[in-house]
């Protein structure tokens, strides 16, 4: 008897306890979704307040397929995001793979505490950093470019360039700390394997084709299906500290328009609409790329 | 691993070794400038001679990022949200994670709250929503509109969730036999059990206070309010000549020694500083989160 009220009285402490951080993310995430439902179908004047605004229904959904500037950022943030992917994929793994091959212990610990390193600084660092080295008279890059008989390159300010130089930057930032989850799947594969494949005759390459590869394949597809939960984040912080108006063609995104809009400009619905079509769609993938993954990997974050 | 020896093995870890050594230097070769940036008299940074050593060696950008008061006053912010965030976000994150990792028949409802608290990791409320309520709660331009809207990060609450369930479960069994009750559980049996998890999630909160900058950026309306790294990103952007003019360069001398260029790479490496010293426990912990997160519940 006096277990069963004991266990009662364990519940209540259960929920008296997360009720405390639940009603952080009640108010603060769950209250501004509301809002956002709202707001987004209304003409939402400051004056008025939410409740008095009047329903204007899709009216700012349908603007946003015809504004030029919506067009743009949604297909500026595609291209950008898939090209991160990419990278930030397939550099990892391929220095994964050499970095597994190198013998000396402290060089290894050396390259990765390295590499690791610009993960932790924040894009405002990186971008005042970038900046100054890419700058087109005597950055240390175009210095750099110029000594070799070549012309300097406008990193920052070209349509041509500015993607790739986010998507290098980026994948320069990321690469190191990516590797991580490569390197442990790495040491996760039986030596016994190799040996075998040793035995059969294989040399140093077939042993990676065959033994390695499809040992940390299984890493590489989860964590491609995980990163198309992405395909709407081209990254707002580096965007936002790197662009400026002359490269607004390539590298607006929807994160930076719905900032200029919403808060610059003070066009609340508009804003609002085009930051809930986000979120919509982001929802919808994530979802989905983690029933993916759950289906072929067995990966469950939830 | 078997180790061969044939002239291909050997072209080949020279190659690797190379390859990699040319990764480290494109790591290391942006601080190192920024650093000889800094320590650079004005002559030689503004005509680009400053490579990886400094030129005209001086403090002279050092000495007036520290008697700029405007530095100075964001610097605070960044410790008051710090001293009041990071305590803060670690508290709500135990008592989510520690009820959430009770099995269902000690915690019926467990799923329920699971899903509230994994919904807001998939759903983002977006920006303008979220900045409407902060100005309608009267949070501008206080220290709360930092702290309190990132108390609880679902993906910590998760990490820590998933620590607890690999605490035996016998430890606790043990304890409600000897008639402890929950709170006494958690305080004495599971807190001082989680150390390393609770180090790993301390770590993770002073980073992202430590480099957030848009929440200083929308919701303080003074330049005053603003934390570090807004404070950064305002002198980032704004011109050379606003940059000297607003740090009240006193005297001619000053004016020689000092330009945009020294002046932000001082700043620069000052907001970084903090960070790299404690770089060598936040390479060890976060790799060890990495690998504790991935413990399945």
């Amino acid at each position: 008897m006096w277990k069963k009220k004991k266990l009662t009285s364990d519940r209540l402490v259960f929920h008296l306890m997360i009720w405390v951080p639940l009603l952080f993310i009640l108010i603060f995430n769950y209250v501004p979704m509301a809002t956002g439902f709202s707001v987004a179908f209304k003409d939402y004047k400051p004056g008025l307040g939410i409740a008095d605004s009047p329903w204007v229904g899709l009216k700012h959904f349908k603007n946003m397929f015809l504004t030029a500037d919506a067009v743009r950022a949604l297909r500026n943030t595609l291209i950008i995001a898939v090209m991160k992917i990419v990278g930030n994929l397939i550099v990892p793994v391929i220095f994964a793979l050499l970095l597994n091959e190198v013998r000396v212990r402290w060089f290894k610990r050396v390259t990765q505490t390295i590499t690791y390193l610009p993960y932790f600084l924040s894009w405002i660092i990186l971008a005042g950093i970038l900046t100054n080295i890419l700058k087109t008279d005597g950055g240390l890059v175009n210095r750099a470019i110029v000594a070799l008989g070549h012309e300097p390159v406008f990193f920052l300010g070209s349509n041509d360039t500015f993607r790739w130089t986010l998507v290098i930057s980026d994948v320069w930032k990321n690469f190191g700390y990516n590797t991580i989850v490569y390197l442990a799947a790495l040491t996760g594969i039986d030596p016994g394997l190799y040996e075998a494949a040793y035995m059969d005759g294989a040399g140093r390459w077939k042993q990676t084709l065959y033994v390695t590869l499809p040992g940390i394949s299984m890493f590489v597809v989860l964590m491609t299906i995980l990163a198309i939960g992405n395909v709407l984040n081209a990254g707002f912080d580096q965007v936002f500290n790197l662009y400026n108006v002359s490269v607004y063609e390539t590298g607006d995104i929807i994160d930076t328009l719905v900032y200029r809009l919403g808060i610059q400009q003070q066009q609340y619905s508009f804003s609002t609409a085009v930051g809930l079509f986000k979120s919509l769609v982001s929802f919808v993938l994530i979802a989905g790329s983690n029933k993916l993954a759950d289906r072929f990997a067995g990966y469950r974050v939830f | 691993m078997r180790e061969y020896r044939s002239k291909g093995r050997t072209l080949f870890h020279i190659f690797n070794y190379t390859f990699i050594s040319i990764l480290l230097f494109t790591c290391l070769v942006p601080l190192i400038h920024i650093l000889a940036l800094s320590f650079s008299s004005a002559s030689y940074t503004d005509s680009n001679l400053v490579t990886f050593f400094p030129k005209g060696f001086t403090l002279a950008a050092y000495q007036f990022v520290m008697e700029n008061q405007m530095f100075w006053q964001s610097f605070g912010v960044t410790i008051e949200r710090l001293a009041f965030g990071v305590p803060i976000s670690l508290a709500l994150t135990v008592l989510a994670a520690y009820p959430l990792s009770k099995e269902e028949k000690y915690f019926p409802q467990r799923k329920i709250y699971m899903w509230l608290f994994l919904f807001v990791m998939i759903f983002n409320a977006g920006l303008v929503p979220t900045y409407l309520l902060i100005k309608d709660l009267g949070m501008m331009d206080t220290i709360w509109a930092l702290v309190l809207p990132t108390g609880v990060n679902v993906f910590n609450v998760v990490l820590m969730m998933n620590f607890f369930r690999g605490i035996p479960h016998e430890i606790e069994e043990s304890a409600l036999v000897d008639g402890a009750r929950q709170p006494v559980i958690l305080w004495k049996l599971y807190l001082p059990l989680a150390k390393p998890s609770i180090a790993t999630i301390t770590l993770f909160t002073f980073m992202n206070h430590w480099n957030s900058w848009m929440d200083g950026r929308i919701y303080m309306n003074s330049t005053s309010n603003y934390p570090l790294q807004t404070y950064l990103q305002n002198v980032l952007q704004s011109s050379d000549q606003v940059l000297l003019n607003s740090n009240n360069l006193q005297s001619i001398l000053d004016r020689m020694a000092v330009s945009g260029q020294n002046l932000r790479a001082a700043q620069l490496f000052i907001s970084m500083l903090p960070l790299l010293l404690i770089y060598p426990f936040l390479q060890k912990y976060f790799t060890a989160g990495l690998v504790m997160g991935s413990v399945k519940g």
